[in-house]
């Protein structure tokens, strides 16, 4: 293939850790044809971005290419000197990294960070800011002149990505590597940057090489894909054919872990991948996936399968490729899920308000949020970053004071603001799992002594009993006890996210909230986490408050569903209610930022512009600034009530329920049409 | 439940539960390999074996004058030379060692506890306490440090104890504000949230779950410090505040004899200034490698 833009032949890099090499590429080897875009999937220590640095040569110092050639256009770019690379760097390579707030330098204005790679390529002056301003109308900055006099710590996430990607293209290079480009923003912002990249790929018919851990966001901006598994090329092939018919075990097992097409609980388990990435550098004479198989047999510990070709650019690096859809599935395929028991509720919050002071403004994170939780239900909390999710949470378990008028009661009983006033059943009743469990168990600590301490604080257990009862614990949330010893950072992300709902549940809690408990791990550890949530809330009775920005996730799991926006309860009703509509607008937007792995066009609701400061929140509706469905002069006068326009289906808007439904109804039955032309 | 036991165990490998005793082993592997660090115990453990088995390796009595061989030049009878006093510069080098180790380490150790405590508390509780406890410590920590250890000494009056106390309590400010910055960024993290969230006492939360944190900064702070309390004993011994006065001290020693360097005497102030800079040359390319070592 001489067309290929870029070509990457058995590539081998290892890391020197500690003073070991140890490999991390075990041999990769594709290559991207001009103007396609090329997907690179797999889980997080596969080796994505490491890839990505080779190519642009920005491996770190303590990495070694030890075997492989990459081809740049034909050219040699293991050999170039520094200076060539420099030089490709300058007009023909660039990146877009993760973190736009690092990749941009905070000390200097947008203006000529941007002006600067023009300079770069020998345009300077006035020519050099026009096209710098050109550029950024191009990535949709309605207001080019003001944002490039702003710093980057002035723009928000999705603004900071744009310049970015503004900056990447400017030298319209021939490679454009995008790492992550979309995982640190919310789902509103993401599809937009999407869309941008989108446009801009068709524009400038630049080749791209796209990493992403999310397999849906792969499958709608790629053409051809390639899974890496443990530094290995395991498939590659057309997205939409890898993604429909996998014929590697690992992108089978990776496609059935995630929550979609709107599964719920109650009527499939999700299936998990079982056991751990290998070890960084670890040896591995067979196939690399070959332990964590369950279609492995001894020729597959033996003898590294070649990456069989299949046809029509497929291959698949598995001795039994064409059997690869029958690899068993490790979780059963249903869980009993616990049915919502009606009933008195659990936990009440009346008014909730909480007022943040900054540099002596108000910060109104909070507003007259009123909700109850049933036991025995799981209530769904979304909503954008900033929408007050999380700091809902905090003051319901009592880690931040409302403000005063708020009312929270449990079972009818006040509720104290603080922890630290609250009686200890109370305490102990409300607990939560966090989003990152390496910041939520104390690092020195073992697994015995976090388990064992909550035992002993919430239900004053100590000695033998109190061991007794960590074994059990650590038992029903399936963690192997001979591990109990075991300090966190021996674990990997789904073991310690197990310890972490093993201290929740501790206490025999009645209500545990769930503040993203999945979004820091992998897809495969994320459904064994979910699969796991569900079995304990069925054994134990609990009710959950599931905070998450996934919403396939939190479809699947949740009962009920409270949708936020600025502080504000915008929409809630049972789960099904929410998501089949009528939808509040925001929701509806909510919904049709998600891109999804089935490749169907939804209706594509696009919010403009960025979530409102929470210190001078828009008047009226706070959401007629963004609105998709803005009727006029009300919205902005009049902020609408929370009213019951369904039985048990709460919604804030000025737009009658009827007529939403008959909006939305329209629009889908439009898209339906476009797709099927 | 059947239903749950049935199920396949989600672990069917059991991980690397060596994984902190092979990185432990690693890293103290990289450590004794590193130069850096070889050469500072190199040099420090000569002083140390100095202090501990002075009075076997000193070839003369440091403490006997004689009037008949005052300011001998190095020789083969004496390999430094000899003092006003007649007494072996090399000997009073060898046990001059001994009052600097055990005053450095003790104030370091005084300090290091004082400022642990101290900025585990601000940093915790933050607050009021914090503010006032802060302001109090900038202010400590804009009087160079050596005037405030002489106004104390001259209070209370020189003896190793005081110059042990004052030495400590000089460098708990220090110390302090490095364990807050640390105790900061751990009291972020949800771990320390959890404890409240099961009533744990504010004594648990600070020694318990976030002093084992912030080890780190502590151990480097401490050498780091180490090496200034030998230079802080020492300068207070060079302006007449020696732990006491009648056992060899370095910084005494050069003190007593720099206005002699005119009269073509060099030795009694050369080899003692030497063993000064090579200990705190010793103790910090200790501390850098221990501070790189944490780094990584």
């Amino acid at each position: 293939m001489t067309d290929a833009a870029i070509e990457l032949q058995d590539l081998q890099v290892a890391y020197t850790v500690r003073g070991v090499d140890r490999r991390v590429l075990r041999g990769v080897s594709f290559s991207i044809g001009q103007g396609e875009s090329y997907g690179l999937v797999g889980e997080s220590g596969c080796g994505k971005t490491t890839a990505a640095f080779a190519i642009m040569r920005y491996l770190p110092r303590n990495a070694k290419t030890l075997h492989g050639s990459i081809r740049l256009n034909g050219e040699d770019m293991l050999g170039m000197s520094g200076g060539s690379v420099r030089r490709l760097h300058a007009t023909t390579l660039s990146m877009v990294y993760q973190n736009p707030a690092s990749a941009l330098n905070p000390s200097i204005r947008v203006g000529p960070q941007l002006t600067e790679v023009f300079g770069l390529l020998g345009v300077n002056g006035e020519h050099a800011l026009h096209q710098s301003e050109a550029m950024l109308h191009k990535v949709q900055i309605s207001d080019p002149k003001r944002v490039m006099r702003r710093y980057p710590h002035q723009l928000s996430g999705g603004m900071q990505q744009r310049v970015v990607i503004a900056m990447a293209l400017a030298k319209n290079p021939t490679l454009l590597i995008l790492d992550e480009p979309t995982t640190g923003l919310d789902a509103t912002v993401e599809a937009e940057v999407l869309d941008l990249i989108a446009a801009l790929r068709e524009e400038f018919g630049t080749t791209v090489l796209f990493i992403s851990h999310n397999l849906a966001v792969i499958a709608k901006m790629c053409e051809r894909v390639g899974v890496l598994y443990a530094g290995r090329l395991v498939e590659e092939g057309a997205a939409q054919e890898v993604f429909h018919d996998p014929r590697h075990p690992y992108t089978v097992g990776l496609l059935r872990c995630i929550p979609r097409g709107g599964v719920r609980k109650d009527e499939t388990a999700l299936d998990t991948i079982p056991g751990f990435l290998p070890r960084l550098g670890a040896d591995l004479p067979g196939c690399v996936f070959e332990p964590r198989c369950g279609l492995a047999k001894e020729v597959c510990r033996e003898q590294e399968p070649d990456l069989f070709p299949l046809g029509h650019g497929r291959a698949s690096r598995c001795h039994f490729h064409d059997r690869a859809h029958e690899l068993p599935r490790v979780a059963p395929a249903r869980l009993p899920a616990a049915q919502p028991v009606t009933g008195n509720p659990l936990l009440e919050v009346g008014n909730g308000s909480k007022t943040f002071k900054q540099e002596g403004q108000d910060v109104r994170a909070l507003v007259d949020v009123s909700l109850v939780v049933r036991p025995g239900e799981v209530l769904g909390l979304v909503g954008e970053s900033g929408s007050g999710k999380t700091t809902l949470a905090r003051v319901l378990l009592g880690l931040s004071a409302p403000d005063e008028g708020s009312r929270l009661e449990m079972d009818g009983e006040p509720l104290a603001g603080k922890v630290e006033k609250r009686s200890k059943e109370q305490v102990r009743s409300l607990q939560i799992v966090f989003q990152n469990p390496d910041g939520a168990l104390n690092r020195r600590h073992s697994v015995r002594r976090i388990v064992g301490r909550a035992l002993e604080k919430l239900l004053g257990l100590s000695g033998r009993e109190r061991d007794a009862r960590a074994v059990e614990l650590a038992e029903s949330v399936r963690f192997d006890q001979a591990l109990m010893g075991a300090k966190p950072a021996q674990l990997s992300g789904g073991l310690k996210q197990r310890v972490a709902i093993a201290r929740a549940f501790a206490g025999e809690p009645r209500i545990v909230l769930c503040d993203e408990p999945t979004s820091a791990l992998d897809v495969s550890v994320q459904a064994a986490i979910l699969n796991l949530l569900v079995e304990l809330q069925t054994q134990k009775g609990v009710s959950y408050i599931f905070i998450s920005h996934d919403l396939g996730v939190v479809r699947y799991i949740s009962d009920r569903i409270a949708v936020m926006y600025l502080g504000r309860l915008q929409e809630v009703g049972d789960a099904e209610t929410v998501f089949g509509g009528p939808h509040h607008p925001y929701t509806e937007a909510l919904l049709s930022a998600v891109p999804n792995l089935e490749g169907e066009e939804r209706t594509r609701i696009r919010l403009e512009g960025e979530i409102p400061s929470a210190t001078n929140p828009p008047s009226g509706c706070v959401f007629h600034t963004r609105c998709p469905r803005f009727l006029g002069e009300i919205c902005v006068q009049e902020e609408p009530p929370l009213a019951e326009v369904e039985p048990g289906h709460l919604m804030r808007c000025h737009i009658p329920v009827e007529e939403l439904r008959r909006l939305q109804a329209d629009a889908s039955a439009a898209a339906q049409a476009k797709t099927t032309t | 439940m059947t239903t749950i036991d049935d199920q396949a165990a989600p672990i069917a490998i059991p991980i690397r539960p060596d994984e902190t005793k092979v990185e432990r082993h690693e890293r103290f592997r990289l450590l004794v390999r590193s130069p850096t660090f070889l050469i500072g115990c190199v040099l420090a453990g000569i002083w140390v074996v100095c202090a501990i088995f002075g009075n076997l390796i000193a070839p003369h009595d440091p403490v006997a004058p004689d009037i008949l061989s005052k300011f001998e030049p190095p020789s083969g009878q004496h390999l430094f030379g000899t003092d006003k006093l007649g007494q072996d510069v090399l000997s009073r080098v060898i046990l001059g060692a001994r009052a600097v180790l055990v005053v450095a380490p003790l104030a370091t150790i005084l300090g290091t506890v004082l400022g642990t405590t101290i900025g585990l508390v601000t940093g915790y509780y933050r607050g009021f306490v914090d503010e006032a406890i802060m302001r109090v410590v900038d202010a400590i920590l804009a009087i160079p440090l050596i005037i405030t250890a002489l106004l104390a000494i001259t209070a209370v009056g020189p003896s190793q104890k005081t110059v042990i106390l004052v030495i400590g309590f000089v460098f708990t400010p220090i110390i302090a504000k490095t364990v807050r910055a640390a105790v900061l960024g751990e009291a972020q993290l949800e771990y320390v949230q959890a404890a409240r969230l099961r009533n744990e006492r504010g004594y648990y939360v600070m020694f318990a779950e976030i002093l084992p944190n912030v080890t780190g900064p502590i151990i480097v702070e401490f050498t780091v410090r180490l090496g200034y309390a030998i230079f802080t004993v020492a300068t207070l011994a060079f302006l007449g505040f020696a732990a006491d006065p009648s056992i060899p001290d370095w910084g005494q020693d050069i003190s007593a004899h720099y206005q002699s360097i005119n009269a073509g005497y060099w030795w009694p102030v050369l080899f003692p200034s030497l063993a000064i800079a090579t200990l705190i040359v010793g103790i910090n390319l200790i501390a850098d490698s221990i501070a790189h070592l944490f780094e990584r």
